[in-house]
């Protein structure tokens, strides 16, 4: 069964099969990268653009590793040396790319709702590498997929995602996946972070860390946003980390199995301790390696999907 | 609604003694089992390839290390193919292949196209000593210079029929058989 679609968005439409299968094709691209030689001629002479709007190192590079191990050419746009600066609108700019015939545009834009809106307008695949505080759906499959290669099934599992959970748009694909798999989702964070109304996603809200983690199989800690904060949310990096950061002691509330996972990147010391960050229970570096695989299989199945229904001979 | 059947080439007993005889043509020719190892491709040739295996381990007192390849990625029709999806295992060999004697095994050699797929994917563990090819069925057809060296049966096919192997591991019954293609299906990779 091929991905049928031409894009990928967000995991809120998708539903839980496509993602067990796009988690499924991403164990084989693992082993790839595993290999001495750690490319396979996949997609050969198709050319994949990264256009960010908003700053990255690791998912642009993980983008960038994943088409490359595809044998795809990859072409890097940055918004800052564009000519976004001139004043040319996005819609225009998308489309002189496209009509450079590329094939996959990975883009990311500090806008909500942006990636959906080009994605309507052109005929090249669209992969959302984080629009606004909207999705992130390659950073929640990679968390899920982490989670499902050490525990191996999501039916009674309880995650618990710590910090800012309004502005992340890791945590909105997280819970979408999570709950179409079958996990116990909980969000926790200071009041002005985690609105009550996410229990409108199937979510627990709590307000209180040491509720939230007692009992709980994995902790995504999220970044705090220091640029997003101006003061307004809670009073000081310090008092979050007494409240909210995650260290040894508070670790002992969870399973002693308890998976800690991070996006990056990390602000030590105020989110998480470093003993945890770096601390038996931590999979962050593993996050890291399983991006580049379920990029991988997210490029090579939108790929495929793509000329099924074309090109059938 | 299952196809009918038009015939039955093999059926058990046919599969055993094939692969009996395939695994001793394989000692015979490599001289025993040193630096002999098998690597099958997924899904059915990873099954053949262990049954080999137990066979000349039941000859030799040893049998040689098993591999499995899955060439989804290094296939050459991904635009073409509504199979996309890779299969359900990872390609997983347990050993350098340096120095080697590869015996790589597949169900049916068709075209020709799954075996160069899967020694452009060897070619990315390492350089073996040697490779050759054995496949249970060779029907004829084929698009590439390949040959294999050991067969369990030459099959004389139409372009219209599709071969299908079945066993037990992978289908729950075991035999070779050969269908009259539907209009519209795709032909059989191989």
């Amino acid at each position: 069964m091929p991905l049928q679609r031409k894009d990928l968005l967000g995991l809120e439409g998708l539903s839980g099969e496509e993602i067990q299968l796009i988690l499924d094709t991403a164990r084989s691209f693992k082993e790839v990268g595993q290999r001495p030689i750690k490319k396979v001629p996949a997609l050969r002479g198709k050319t994949v653009v990264n256009l960010f709007f908003e700053p990255s190192t690791r998912t642009r590079t993980s983008f960038e590793l994943a088409a490359k191990r595809l044998s795809a050419d990859v072409v890097n746009f940055t918004a800052s040396s564009s000519s976004l600066q001139k004043g040319e609108c996005l819609l225009d700019t998308v489309r002189n790319i496209e009509a450079m015939n590329v094939h996959t545009i990975i883009m990311r834009h500090a806008c909500s709702g942006a990636v959906n809106f080009v994605a309507e307008h052109i005929h090249a695949s669209v992969v959302n590498a984080g629009d606004g505080t909207h999705e992130h759906p390659t950073q929640g499959l990679l968390d899920l997929y982490t989670i499902r290669e050490c525990k191996h099934d999501f039916s009674g599992l309880v995650v618990t995602l710590v910090g800012d959970i309004l502005h992340s748009r890791v945590a909105r694909s997280n819970v979408h996946g999570l709950r179409k798999l079958g996990a116990t989702v909980r969000v926790v964070g200071p009041a002005t972070l985690v609105p009550r109304c996410f229990e409108r996603l199937g979510v627990e809200v709590h307000h209180r860390l040491e509720e939230a983690i007692t009992g709980a199989d994995v902790i995504n800690i999220l970044r705090i946003q220091l640029e997003r904060q101006d003061g307004k949310y809670f009073p000081s990096s310090r008092e979050y980390a007494n409240l909210y950061g995650i260290n040894a002691r508070r670790l002992g509330l969870a399973k002693p199995d308890v998976l800690i996972m991070h996006p990056g990147p990390m602000n030590r010391g105020i989110e998480i301790s470093p003993r945890v960050a770096d601390g038996p229970n931590s999979v962050i570096l593993d996050q890291v390696t399983n991006g580049v695989a379920v990029r991988m299989a997210v490029l090579y199945l939108l790929s495929g999907g793509e000329g099924a229904d074309e090109n059938l001979d | 609604m299952p196809k009918p059947k038009k015939a039955q080439i093999l059926d058990a007993e046919g599969i055993r003694r094939a692969l009996t005889r395939i695994a001793h043509e394989i000692l015979e020719r490599n001289h025993g089992t040193g630096q002999l190892v098998l690597i099958g491709i997924l899904q059915r040739g990873d099954v053949l390839s262990h049954r080999i295996a137990e066979h000349i381990g039941r000859i030799e007192g040893a049998p040689p290390p098993v591999g499995a390849l899955d060439i989804t990625f290094h296939r050459d029709d991904l635009a073409r193919s509504t199979q996309a999806a890779a299969s359900n295992r990872p390609s997983h060999l347990p050993f350098d292949l340096e120095g080697k004697h590869v015996v790589l095994v597949d169900d049916v050699l068709y075209t020709g196209r799954s075996i160069r797929a899967a020694m452009d994917e060897l070619n990315d563990y390492g350089r073996p000593r040697s490779v050759q090819l054995a496949v249970l069925v060779d029907r004829g057809h084929r698009e590439l210079p390949i040959h294999a060296d050991y067969v369990g049966k030459n099959v004389p096919t139409s372009q219209r029929e599709n071969v299908a192997v079945h066993l037990r591991e992978q289908d729950g019954e075991e035999g070779v058989f050969i269908y009259e293609r539907e209009p519209g299906e795709e032909a059989k990779e191989g």
